[in-house]
């Protein structure tokens, strides 16, 4: 048969197949979810960049065992008595040099603390107040020395070692690196995405076919669900493995505070590409809406750090309400029902911006 | 505005699929359209000529329902925009000006996502087949070259089986060989019967595939017919060209050939006569014994059937690609 010829019979006007609108809706989700994983640089920065981060953050601030100091003896007629009682003490060598030398060594970091003998049996510590392993030192020297003078400690006491995990750095930066992904997956997956696509007049293409408007912005915002629990799961469970981070909460509602938080920066990526027709535009405007949440909102420190003046401005943040919520799940394991500030938060922002976004939306 | 399918002025008994009337659409200050009236019959391909800028795209944005006119009516396959938009889409098809369609899907991917918006359409496959991109089915789009994109969306507008195809300057910017194959496709969806409304500032497109020609200039149509009446109202279906050696004897005045038995018109231009002939045979010898006798020498001569963009030169004095 000729290609080129026209439909040469009613049998093959039609396929036979009659679409509801279901099936469209079905079928842009599946292109959402193509375009997702066939692009690398999504890809890399939905599931590589959190993995990196993690494992560097990780690293740098590990907790550390605690470190063995090292303090000079002033030599004098005490000294190797002294050397050798401190030489015994845990978490602690001792070497004699001569005060010069000492006094250098303690300039140059080289020995956290001098002992020097005096003439009345006595000790005098020698330590810069402003180094923390210098008042350590101090501690350990002098109780090293007080006992083994005989010194008698009037309360009993006993050391028990606690080594459960949740309170470590990693515990803490694991769900806030969640919610960092969770805000970047909003922003570009909706925001920068939409603005692409206008650029591209693909929206302009998709609405002169019998698509439903509504129905497409349905379809982006529930495969932004859908990459959200991907996301998270891969996130949380590479945090439970690799370092031990613990799931205190139930998985609804790690996903419930998830789906808030997808719901809201989805929105907000709406708000943010519901207009612009440059690429400078939104990335400056996502810039501008991302950048004080990176460091206000608790990814990678405690937002209690900042001053009590910019509390509330901080608890007001999206972000700071989802890293909140996502702790408190994850590593308190609490419920919704006691987590109704953020949620709270998180759910004016999604009604306001997507309130906002799709009145000043524009297909064309 | 009342739901009648009809619009109340055209009576006649086979309803256009395409009605404007006195459509106007200003941004800001600037009229895009000023007063455009046309009608398209079933099974007509008609095409809004004219160069960029025109308003061509602006008014064939307006009836695909992308765009609000400021003011006019508009009447799509017996529908208003605004009422039952959705119904008017089941049945039209659209390729837009420059679309980029998303690099990332399959041709066949992108094929069947637009089959899937109409309730009842064509196969994909039939579709892909009839643009020739069979071998390429289950390439990215990214991966296309410029005339193979355009095909892909001319599949995705035919797809769904419309009734109506609006295709805005679907060869701009393609190899002839694209070109062509464009057009076939064109040409194959109207011996199906269907209706074509295509903008172009392609003369030889507008010859090559329209029944109807609107002659469209700063937002006006200032000629409108088929290509060959139009050609004809030029007073000739033929132009000959003539050019003379520059050797003392002066210019040759166009003046000169009006009045000459068969010659209809003459204007110069760039360095060379324009003439608008009925009969070439009578005019060609009358022409050559007027520059013999002139004392001037001629140094080229040619002759060619008339364009429609001899049609717009005629018209405007300028040429359509003259920005």
């Amino acid at each position: 048969m000729n290609e080129r010829a026209p439909r040469t019979g009613a049998e093959e006007a039609t396929d036979g197949r009659e679409f509801t609108r279901l099936d469209a809706f079905l079928a842009l989700c599946l292109t959402r979810f193509r375009e997702f994983y066939r692009e690398s640089e999504v890809v890399f920065w939905s599931f590589a960049f959190p993995i990196m981060l993690s494992v560097g953050l990780g690293i740098a601030f590990r907790n550390r065992p605690a470190e063995t100091l090292p303090v000079a003896v002033v030599a004098g007629p005490q000294a190797a008595r002294l050397s050798e009682v401190l030489g015994r003490a845990p978490l602690l060598t001792a070497k004699v040099m001569d005060a010069d030398m000492a006094a250098r060594a303690l300039a140059l970091g080289r020995v956290a603390l001098v002992v020097a003998p005096r003439p009345d049996q006595g000790v005098e510590y020698r330590l810069d107040p402003s180094r923390s392993e210098s008042a350590i030192a101090r501690a350990r020297a002098d109780d090293a020395l007080q006992r083994a003078a005989g010194r008698h400690d009037p309360v009993p006491s006993a050391v028990v070692e606690v080594r459960e995990p949740g309170g470590r750095y990693i515990d803490f930066l694991i769900p806030g690196i969640v919610g960092m992904n969770i805000m970047s997956g909003g922003m570009w997956g909706v925001g920068f995405n939409l603005v692409d696509m206008r650029i591209k007049r693909l929206l302009k293409r998709l609405v002169a076919a019998p698509m439903r408007r509504p129905d497409f912005l349905a379809a982006n915002l529930a495969m932004r669900l859908v990459f959200m629990v991907i996301e998270v799961s891969f996130v949380l469970g590479f945090g439970h493995l690799a370092f031990g981070v613990p799931l205190r909460g139930s998985l609804p509602a790690v996903f419930a505070v998830g789906a808030l938080g997808a719901l809201c920066f989805g929105g907000l990526g709406l708000l943010v590409g519901s207009r612009a027709r440059r690429m400078e535009t939104v990335t400056g405007l996502m810039n501008v809406v991302m950048m004080p949440m990176f460091v206000l909102s608790g990814i990678f420190f405690s937002a209690d750090r900042f001053p009590q003046v910019l509390q509330p401005l901080i608890r007001i943040l999206p972000l700071t309400a989802l890293n909140d919520a996502m702790r408190a799940v994850v590593l308190e394991g609490m419920r919704l029902s006691a987590l109704s500030a953020p949620i709270a938060v998180l759910v004016l922002w999604t009604v306001l911006s997507f309130g906002i976004g799709l009145w000043l939306f524009r297909w064309a | 505005m009342h739901l009648s399918p009809q619009p109340p002025r055209d009576p006649s008994p086979s309803p256009s699929s395409v009605v404007v009337r006195d459509l106007h659409k200003t941004y800001g200050t600037v009229e895009a359209v000023r007063g455009l009236s046309f009608d398209v019959a079933p099974g007509e391909c008609f095409g809004l000529l004219g160069p960029n800028g025109a308003g061509k795209t602006t008014t064939i944005e307006i009836l695909e329902g992308l765009l609000a006119p400021t003011a006019g009516e508009v009447i799509v396959l017996g529908r208003r925009w605004g009422h039952d938009d959705q119904a008017i889409r089941e049945r039209m098809g659209v390729c837009l000006q420059q679309t980029v369609l998303s690099e990332k899907l399959q041709v066949d991917e992108t094929v069947e996502l637009f089959r899937r918006f109409h309730r009842r359409g064509r196969a994909p496959e039939a579709v892909i087949r009839q643009v020739e991109l069979t071998e390429k089915a289950s390439a990215r789009v990214g991966t296309l070259s410029g005339g193979q994109k355009q095909r892909l969306a001319v599949a995705c507008a035919l797809v769904g089986d419309p009734e109506l195809l609006f295709l805005d300057e679907p060869t701009t910017g393609l190899d002839p060989q694209s070109r062509r194959q464009v057009w076939d496709i064109v040409n194959a969806f109207k011996a199906g019967g269907r209706t074509v409304l295509l903008t172009t500032h392609y003369m030889d497109e507008a010859e090559r595939l329209c029944d109807r020609v609107a002659i469209v200039d700063h937002g006006r149509i200032i000629a409108e017919g088929s290509p060959r009446h139009l050609m004809t109202s030029l007073g000739g279906e033929h132009v000959v060209e003539i050019a003379v050696r520059d050797d003392g004897s002066g210019p040759l005045p166009p003046s000169a050939m009006e009045g000459l038995p068969g010659v209809r018109a003459a204007h110069a231009e760039a360095g060379r006569i324009v003439l608008t002939v009925a009969e070439p045979h009578v005019a060609v010898p009358a022409v050559l014994e007027k520059v013999r006798a002139g004392g001037w020498a001629l140094s080229g001569l040619s002759t060619r059937h008339a364009s429609l963009e001899d049609v717009f030169v005629s018209l405007t004095g300028r040429h359509l690609r003259d920005e």
